[in-house]
């Protein structure tokens, strides 16, 4: 019905022309690397290391403890130096393995055997995506090896392949489709393969002409792959968005995408996917957008995994003397940081810098009742009234009025012109009901 | 390692930035564009209008300023409050008059609520009700339109709780010669403007204009003047055709305070619904009570209780259109 789009949603400034051009170069290695335990979805790695100990680049430092978990592996040769509490992006101190980098190692992976992707069975494939160590690249983290195995009950028929980049400033993936179309399709020839699915769509905003030429150009005459262009708009990435504009099914509330016979994966995630089948090499570094008007020289980057955003903000020439904001993922759903040595994790799409005068630090009015969020909210919530509930914490009220349908894209504090923070009342609303339930269990 | 990094961050939650509209910016516009309203009743009724205005403004501000939070007075919503009060007075109410009904109107349509956003009622239409309860001869007398510009039009100087004295030269306006006399008004006069009535209320045209500025910056929803427009057209065509003494539409719309009420009173953010469906509503209803206040009702004119009757609902009118929430009811049966 809405093809190529969805209905509301918002329109903030692209800002990536700062990086959109700009080829993807690799950062040298840090001095240190510190990776915490905690990266994905669901349960954190195992450790599996112990200070003192020499780890090679590609070694694993964590192991996956359960199902929906997966390994950390060490994404430069050096020594563990300590083991133990450190700035976590989320802005808590979380368990993380620090490493001293050999400045005089080759930083070569281990010899090891790349099974050929075609002779192995589906769980074999799964099996290999785990052990990698492969989460969604597109900021949530959720382990890929989940979706690989969906229920059985369910039959997928489609693959969506994420390429909207509906952050703004962020180009990560933008210029892996542009760069490695030839990647990406291969990834994608892995998975249709594993999940026994004939059908794939990849979905790429217009205002990526360069990206969506390069995928046509590459596309394999063997499978039946689509490239769809898609509407400008704030949150096409988002799942429920993206498979709407994709099949024009809305996924039903509190579903999963596979009841409507679907599985979405990042780009980046894909590409991770054929470096698996490539080269056997485990996800130790991404492609990172380091961009905003606060930064010298933004740039996108293959970072290793565990840079701390110091290094990283230094190797980009620096911050201008404004710069106010430090954000870890786009400016719609990221989250500032209050210290530079937490480091740059498996699901750090960018990292960008605001100015001062780009900041949200200004005063809150009351809620006028204009009405604009109610027209933003793209899962068609009334945001308004959620918010009066939220400050007064009528919980119970707000799970009546779908709160759990939130994804907390902050569509509607974007356009709130009293600039009331609700995407973060709803957050704060969503832990309250959570330790409550928890609490009552 | 010590890099050129900023000193001091700052950590605010997720969306980091916004559109770059804000509530005093909305508020302000509103302000602006009610100038060229002021300008023409200025036109028609000389320095009284303006003095009528400045009282009731003041008046509001006064109020605000007293007893609102500190700093309300910049979001500017006290100064769209006065500016409509004193817009729907008469151009010779006695000036304590009009500044005791922004008064009023702030601290008892607004402040009692709890402030901006909290109100259920238009404030400047709960002003002028209180002045209709309290001076309800003043409220009614309407002074002749024209004259020379810096001539005092009724007894604006009355001192405080004294009957003005009403020797000024009065006219009625177009709804009371209808209901009262049973005589027409011609329509380009209604049209221009030219004839008794409030301050603000005679200019139809300048009125539509600052509306339309004001939805072309989505700064209020068309839909509700648009909706009150088109039932008060609907309803007194067919009421017209049922009974030809009844006035048509176009008399309906340009007589009165619809003008005024439709574009800026009814598309108050606060008091008006928040859901599309919702105006619709709200305005439908505003239209058949203007229209059956006027034709049925003991007052000339009803476009104030209209206003005040559907503010009253609108916290049931925004629950019964809640929209459908994304992946339930139409495709959600999975």
């Amino acid at each position: 019905m809405f093809a190529g789009g969805f209905r509301h949603g918002v329109h903030p400034r692209e800002e990536k022309e700062l990086t959109s051009r700009l080829p993807i170069r690799r950062m040298p290695f840090p001095d240190e690397i510190v990776l915490p335990l905690r990266q994905h979805a669901g349960n954190p790695a195992k450790l599996c290391v112990r200070v003192g100990d020499h780890v090679e680049r590609g070694d694993p430092v964590g192991l996956a403890d359960g199902w929906v978990s997966v390994p950390i592996h060490a994404s430069a040769a050096g020594t563990v130096t300590e083991i133990g509490l450190w700035p976590h992006p989320d802005g808590s101190m979380a368990p993380s393995v620090r490493i001293a980098v050999d400045r005089y190692a080759a930083q070569v992976l281990r010899p090891r055997m790349v099974p050929h992707w075609e002779g192995l069975s589906v769980d074999e494939v799964v099996r290999a995506v785990q052990d990698a160590g492969v989460v969604g690249l597109g900021g949530a983290a959720f382990p890929t090896h989940v979706k690989l195995a969906p229920p059985s009950d369910h039959a997928v028929h489609t693959l969506i392949i994420n390429g909207a980049e509906c952050e703004p400033y962020l180009t990560s993936d933008h210029r892996t489709m542009a760069e490695y179309p030839e990647r990406v399709l291969f990834g994608i020839r892995v998975m249709m393969h594993a999940m026994q699915v004939g059908k794939c769509v990849v979905g790429v905003e217009r205002n990526k002409p360069d990206a969506i030429a390069a995928l046509v150009q590459a596309l394999p005459p063997d499978l039946d792959i689509s490239i769809l262009p898609l509407t400008v708009k704030y949150p096409q990435g988002a799942e429920k968005m993206l498979i709407q504009a994709v099949t024009g099914v809305e996924v039903p509330s509190g579903k999963l995408p596979v009841t409507v016979g679907v599985v979405v994966q990042n780009v980046g995630s894909v590409a991770a996917i054929a470096e698996v089948f490539e080269t056997g090499l485990p996800l130790i570094e991404r492609i990172v957008t380091v961009s905003g008007h606060g930064l010298r020289r933004p740039a996108n980057l293959i970072v290793p995994v565990g840079t701390k955003l110091r290094d990283l903000l230094t190797f980009c020439g620096g911050v201008t003397p404004d710069a106010a904001e430090v954000i870890i993922g786009g400016p719609m759903m990221g989250q500032a940081q209050a210290n530079l040595d937490a480091p740059v994790l498996k699901g750090t799409t960018g990292v960008v810098v605001l100015e001062k005068h780009e900041t949200r630090l200004e005063k809150v009015y009351p809620c006028i009742h204009c009405g604009r969020c109610l027209e933003a909210c793209p899962v068609f919530l009334n945001p308004s009234l959620l918010g009066d509930f939220a400050r007064v914490a009528r919980y119970d009220d707000m799970v009546d009025l779908h709160l759990a349908d939130c994804m907390l894209c902050g569509s509607c504090a974007y356009v709130c012109p009293s600039n009331i923070p609700l995407a973060q009342l709803f957050q704060a609303s969503k832990v309250a009901l959570r330790r409550a339930k928890a609490g009552a269990a | 390692m010590s890099a050129p990094l900023a000193p001091k961050l700052i950590v605010t939650a997720s969306p980091h930035v916004r559109s770059q509209d804000s509530t005093p910016v909305i508020m302000w516009n509103v302000v602006g564009s009610l100038a060229p309203v002021i300008v023409a009743a200025a036109w028609f009724f000389g320095v009284s209008a303006l003095l009528v205005v400045t009282a009731a403004a003041l008046g509001a501000l006064f109020t605000e300023h007293s007893i609102g939070r500190g700093g309300s007075l910049a979001d500017g919503s006290a100064v769209i409050t006065g500016l409509l009060l004193g817009l729907s007075l008469p151009p010779g109410l006695p000036l304590w008059m009009a500044f005791l009904g922004g008064a009023f109107g702030i601290g008892f349509g607004k402040l009692v609520w709890g402030g901006l956003g909290q109100n259920v009622f238009n404030p400047a239409l709960v002003g002028r009700a209180f002045l209709q309860a309290a001076f309800p001869v003043a409220i009614t007398t309407w002074p002749t339109v024209g004259g020379p510009f810096w001539a005092l039009k009724g007894d604006l100087f009355a001192f405080p709780f004294t009957h003005p004295n009403p020797d000024a030269i009065t006219s009625a306006t177009p709804l009371g010669l209808l209901k009262f006399e049973g005589t027409g008004t011609n329509l380009a006069h209604l049209v221009m403007g030219n004839t008794g009535g409030s301050i603000g209320e005679t200019a139809a045209l300048v009125i539509l204009a600052g509306g339309a500025f004001l939805a072309w910056k989505r700064y209020l929803n068309w839909r509700i003047p648009i909706g009150i427009l088109l039932t008060v057209a609907v309803l007194s065509t067919v009421l017209h055709l049922l009974d030809a003494k009844r006035p048509d539409a176009l008399f309906m719309l340009f007589s009165g305070g619809l003008m005024l009420g439709a574009v800026y009173m009814a598309t108050d953010m606060v008091t008006s619904p928040v859901t599309n469906l919702g105006r619709w509503v709200f305005a439908a209803g505003i239209g058949v009570l203007v229209v059956v206040i006027r034709i049925w009702g003991g007052l000339p004119e009803g476009v104030m209780y209209a206003i005040l009757f559907m503010n009253a609902l609108v916290p049931f009118i925004n629950r019964a259109t809640q929209p459908r929430v994304f992946g339930t009811g139409r495709q959600g049966a999975a």
